[in-house]
C-alpha cells in the first residue's frame, strides 16, 4: 500500500524487505531497511542509527573552557569540527572576540581538514563503491598510463609504475588478504569502469592514504599536537614569533614556509589527481545523475563557514554560502537564526528517546536527551531485530528539522546554494563539470553523481581558499599583528551568573551547531546537531522522511543480495555516525550482513 | 618486503587507541598517559593519543620501525586480563569477516601500511580484555586500571628489547600526551553522577558483542600473555 508523505514522497513497504546491517566504509553504526517492488526498485526506506551517543549529558558540570576537549571525542575521524563548534559556542555565550589572526589561523585548519576530509572520503570510502579493486588485476599497465596521461600531467604515470603497483596488489590479494578492500561486491555487473581506470584509481587510493601525512602537519603546527590539537577559547593556542628559532611551541618563519609548501603540494595534488580522476569515473556512471537525489532538489541548508574577518558570523561575512532552500523554490535563498526557538527543532517521535509531548520538537537550548529504548511492532526482539517498525521508534538518531522541513546538507547543499546565488567561485566550476560531462543539464546535481561531484569542487576551492588564508595571515603578521588570543573574558569572575550561545561550523559532511547553557561558571545543558543527524534522521509526527530514506526512494537495485546501489547513495553523503568504541577484534566475528526477507 | 630495512634510523611510535569516553575502552589511552608520567623515555620515541581515528592513524605511522599500540583487545581469554601479540601473531587479517566496533580498525590500518610498502619492521599489541564497556561517560573499572603497571612493564620490556633507553623519570619533564582536561584524574574528578549522565549501551548491539565474546570464549589457545 503506498502513502504520500508531507515532503513529496511515495512509500510503499508491502514488498521483499532488505535489512543492511551495517553499512560498511563509514564512521559509526548505521542500518539501512527497504523495501522493493517486484521489479526490485526501492519503495521505502528505513535509516536506523544503532548506536547510542550521550555526550551532551557527560559535560553537564564541567567547565566550559575544557569542552572543546571532550567533544572532540564524539567521533573519531571529525575532531576538529567538534572543537571549533565548541569554542565558537562558549565565545558566542560569553561575548568573547579574538583576534584577526585567531580567526585566520582557524580557517587555515578547517580548510585543512577539507582539504583531507573530501581527499580520505573520496578514495577511501566512496571512490570503492565505483571501482572494482579484483578488475584492477587484470589491467594492462601500459594502457593504464596511457589513460593516466590522457586525464592528467600528474608525473606518477609509467607503465612501470602501474605494473611494481599491480603486483603489489596481485601479492596481497594472493595471501588471502584484502584489509581495506573486504566487504566489496567485486565483480557486481553495476561496475563499469575498464580495468585500466580501477588500477589507475587504486593506485590513486594510495597515494592519497600516503601524502595525508603532509597534510596532517598543518594541524600540528598550528594546534602543537596531533592528531588531537589543542584549541582554546578566545584565540588559538599557538604563540607567533617569527623570529624564534627551534622554540618550542611557537609558529616561527620556517615552520610558516613549510606550511606554505605543503599547501601548494595539496592544491597540486587535488587539481592533478583527485579532480581529473573524479570527472573520469564520472563518466562511466552519467545514469547516477538521475539517481538518488532526494531533498535535494527542494530541501537544503547551510549555515555557512569561514568568517572574513574575525567575529562577524552573519551571512555577508562568510566564505562559505549560508541559507536554506525549502519547497524547491531556487529563487529565494532564506537565511537561519539558530537562536530561533521555532528553527531548528529535534522531534523524538521516532527515535529512541523521551519528551514530555511527543508530537512536538525541541530547540537544543530546550533539548532533552532521555533514552527510551522501545522498538514497538519491530519483528524479533529487543536484541535481534529482523526488520524495524518505521511506525514506531527506530533510532538512535532524532529528527531535527528546520520550520519544520527535513533538510539535506552537506557539499551539494552549499554548492547549489553558492549556485543560486550566482556566487562566480561555485557557478563557475559547476558549469565547467556539467559541460565535460557533455552537457548534462544542472538538474543533473540532484543526484548521488551531484553530490559527489559537489565535494569534489569544493575540495579544490577549499585548497585555493587554504592558500588565500595562508597569505592573509602572512600579511597580517608582517604588518605587525601578532597576536592570537584574547584572554579578557577568560576568567570565570569576569562571567555573567547565566549566559547561553551557539556555535555553529559547516563541517565537511554538512551543517553541526553545538548550543551551550552556562549556569555559575559550569555547563548546564549542552547540545550538538550533527550533520548526519540532519541527513540520516528517521520520520517526524507529520511523517515527512529524512534525507537518506527520500535518496534511497526509486533506485533500482540489480540484486538486494548484493546492495551496492544502496552504499553508493548512502556513502554519497559521507555519513558519519557519532563513533564512540573501537577494539581490536582477534576472533573474527561477522556481523554485516545482508537479509532479504 | 618493506622499506624499512633500506632506512638506517629508527623512528619509534607508542600509540595508544581506543575511546576515554567509554568505560574501558580508554585503556590503550591511559596507558600511554601514564608511560608519560611515570617514565623517561628518549625525545626520539613518540607517545601518541590516537583515540579512535581509524584509518586516519595511517599517516602518522608511515615511516615507522618500531610501533608499540596498547588498545581494549576482545582477546580468549577472561576479561581484564593482558595479552601481548607481536607481528603476524595480529591477525594479519580478516578475508571478510573479521571486524572491530570500528569498520576501520587496527586491522586495517596494518593492511593499509602493507599495502603501501610501509608496515613496520616491529608491531607490538600489549591488550586488555575490557570488563566493561557500555558505561558511557564512566572510566576504567578497578580491574583494568589495576593492569596498567603490568601492561605498561610488558611495554617497557617490549621497548627495551628494541634498545631502547627506559628510565623511571627523573629530571626531564613529563611527556605531554594527553589533553589536560582528558587526562584521568580530572576527567574522573569532574564527571556527572550515574543518576545524572545516563550511562546506557544499546542493548543489541551490546548482544552483538557478549555473543562474539562468548564464542572467543569458547576456544583455546593463540597469541597469550
Amino acid at each position: 500500500m503506498s502513502i504520500a508523505t508531507p515532503n513529496g514522497f511515495q512509500l510503499d513497504n508491502s514488498g521483499k524487505r532488505v535489512v543492511v546491517d551495517p553499512i560498511t566504509r563509514i564512521e559509526g553504526h548505521l542500518r539501512i531497511e527497504v523495501n522493493v517492488d517486484a521489479n526490485n526498485v526501492i519503495r521505502n526506506a528505513v535509516s536506523t542509527g544503532t548506536m547510542w551517543r550521550g555526550l551532551e549529558v557527560i559535560l553537564r558540570g564541567r567547565d566550559p573552557r575544557d569542552a572543546w576537549a571532550f567533544v572532540q571525542r564524539i567521533c573519531g575521524v571529525c575532531t576538529g569540527v567538534h572543537a571549533l563548534a565548541s569554542v565558537r559556542a562558549v565565545e558566542n555565550a560569553l561575548k568573547i572576540e579574538i583576534p584577526e589572526n585567531a580567526n585566520t589561523i582557524r580557517n587555515i585548519m578547517h580548510l585543512t581538514l577539507y582539504s583531507q576530509d573530501h581527499l580520505v572520503h573520496f578514495y577511501h570510502l566512496h571512490a570503492l563503491d565505483w571501482v572494482d579493486v579484483v578488475s584492477a588485476l587484470s589491467a594492462d599497465p601500459k594502457a593504464t598510463s596511457e589513460l593516466a596521461q590522457s586525464i592528467s600531467s600528474w608525473p606518477l604515470s609509467s607503465p612501470g609504475y602501474f605494473r611494481d603497483l599491480q603486483n603489489r596488489l596481485k601479492k596481497f590479494v594472493e595471501s588471502g588478504q584484502l584489509g581495506p578492500f573486504r566487504n566489496g561486491y567485486w565483480g557486481h555487473p553495476a561496475y563499469k569502469l575498464p580495468p585500466e581506470a580501477n588500477l589507475m584509481a587504486v593506485a590513486h587510493y594510495l597515494e592519497a592514504l600516503d601524502f595525508q601525512k603532509e597534510i596532517v602537519k598543518i594541524q600540528t603546527i598550528f594546534g602543537g599536537r596531533n592528531p588531537h590539537p589543542n584549541w582554546l577559547v578566545g584565540g588559538v593556542p599557538s604563540p607567533i614569533n617569527l623570529n624564534a628559532t627551534g622554540a618550542v611551541g611557537a609558529v616561527n618563519m620556517e615552520r610558516l614556509n613549510l606550511v606554505g609548501s605543503i599547501i601548494d603540494r595539496t592544491i597540486e595534488f587535488i587539481d592533478n589527481v583527485y579532480i581529473p580522476d573524479l570527472i573520469a569515473i564520472a563518466g562511466f556512471y552519467k545514469d547516477w545523475a538521475a539517481i538518488g537525489g532526494g531533498l535535494s532538489s527542494k530541501y537544503l541548508m547551510s549555515y555557512g563557514d569561514l568568517p572574513k574577518s574575525a567575529n562577524d558570523y552573519s551571512a555577508g561575512n562568510l566564505m562559505m554560502p549560508r541559507g536554506a532552500i525549502v519547497d524547491g523554490n531556487l529563487g529565494e535563498v532564506q537565511d537561519i537564526d539558530l537562536d530561533a526557538l521555532d528553527q531548528v527543532q529535534e522531534f523524538v517521535t521516532h527515535s529512541w528517546y523521551k519528551y514530555g509531548d511527543e508530537q512536538q520538537g525541541l530547540h537544543p537550548y530546550e533539548g532533552e536527551t532521555v533514552p527510551n529504548f522501545d522498538i514497538g511492532g519491530a519483528k524479533g526482539t529487543k536484541t535481534r531485530v529482523e526488520a524495524f517498525d518505521e511506525s514506531a521508534k527506530y533510532s538512535w538518531v532524532k529528527s531535527p528539522r528546520w520550520k519544520g522541513h527535513a533538510m539535506e546538507v552537506g557539499p551539494l547543499a552549499r554548492y547549489v546554494i553558492g549556485y543560486v546565488k550566482g556566487i562566480p567561485e561555485f557557478k563557475e566550476p559547476t558549469d565547467m563539470v556539467l559541460a565535460k560531462l557533455g552537457g548534462v543539464p544542472v538538474t543533473a546535481l540532484f543526484s548521488t553523481l551531484g553530490r559527489t561531484a559537489a565535494r569534489g569542487l569544493e575540495c579544490s576551492w577549499a585548497a585555493h581558499k587554504l592558500k588565500d588564508e595562508f597569505n592573509k595571515l602572512i600579511a597580517n603578521i608582517k604588518a605587525g599583528d601578532t597576536a592570537t588570543a584574547n584572554m579578557d573574558n577568560f576568567e570565570p569572575s569576569t562571567w555573567a551568573k547565566s549566559a547561553r550561545g551557539h556555535g555553529f561550523v559547516e563541517a565537511p559532511r554538512g551543517s553541526l551547531c553545538h548550543w551551550i547553557d552556562i549556569e555559575d561558571k559550569k555547563i548546564k545543558n549542552y547540545q550538538c546537531v550533527v550533520p548526519t543527524t540532519w541527513n540520516a534522521s528517521p520520520r517526524d509526527p507529520a511523517g515527512k522522511i529524512g534525507a537518506y530514506e527520500a535518496a534511497l526512494l526509486d533506485t533500482p537495485m540489480h540484486d538486494p543480495e548484493q546492495p551496492l546501489e544502496i552504499l553508493r547513495t548512502i556513502h554519497s553523503f559521507d555519513p558519519c555516525l557519532a563513533c564512540a568504541t573501537h577494539v581490536l577484534d582477534m576472533e573474527g566475528n561477522e556481523v554485516t550482513s545482508v537479509q532479504v526477507r | 618486503m618493506t622499506d624499512v630495512s633500506a632506512a638506517p634510523e629508527r623512528r619509534i611510535v607508542v600509540l595508544g587507541v581506543g575511546n576515554l569516553l567509554w568505560a574501558d575502552e580508554g585503556f590503550g589511552v591511559r596507558c600511554v598517559e601514564a608511560l608519560g608520567e611515570g617514565w623517561d623515555l628518549p625525545p626520539d620515541v613518540g607517545l601518541m593519543d590516537g583515540g579512535t581515528l581509524g584509518l586516519a592513524l595511517v599517516p602518522l605511522l608511515l615511516d615507522t620501525t618500531h610501533v608499540l599500540l596498547f588498545d581494549a583487545v576482545a582477546h580468549r581469554g577472561e576479561p581484564g586480563t593482558l595479552i601481548v601479540a607481536r607481528d603476524d601473531e595480529i591477525p594479519a587479517l580478516m578475508g571478510g569477516n573479521k571486524m572491530s566496533l570500528h569498520q576501520v580498525g587496527m586491522n586495517d590500518i596494518l593492511a593499509s601500511l602493507e599495502l603501501l610498502n610501509h608496515k613496520p619492521a616491529h608491531f607490538t599489541v600489549v591488550g586488555v580484555k575490557p570488563v566493561e564497556l557500555a558505561d558511557y561517560g564512566g572510566s576504567l573499572t578497578a580491574k583494568v586500571q589495576s593492569q596498567i603497571p603490568g601492561a605498561l612493564q610488558l611495554g617497557i620490556d617490549e621497548l627495551r628489547r628494541w634498545g631502547v633507553e627506559v628510565g623511571e623519570r627523573a629530571g626531564r619533564p613529563e611527556r605531554d600526551v594527553v589533553i589536560s582536561a582528558l587526562r584521568q584524574g580530572r576527567y574522573e574528578s569532574g564527571r556527572p553522577a550515574p543518576d545524572v549522565a545516563c550511562r546506557l549501551g544499546d542493548e543489541r548491539f551490546l548482544a552483538i558483542r557478549a555473543a562474539a565474546q562468548d564464542r572467543g570464549d569458547e576456544e583455546t589457545g593463540g597469541p597469550g600473555a
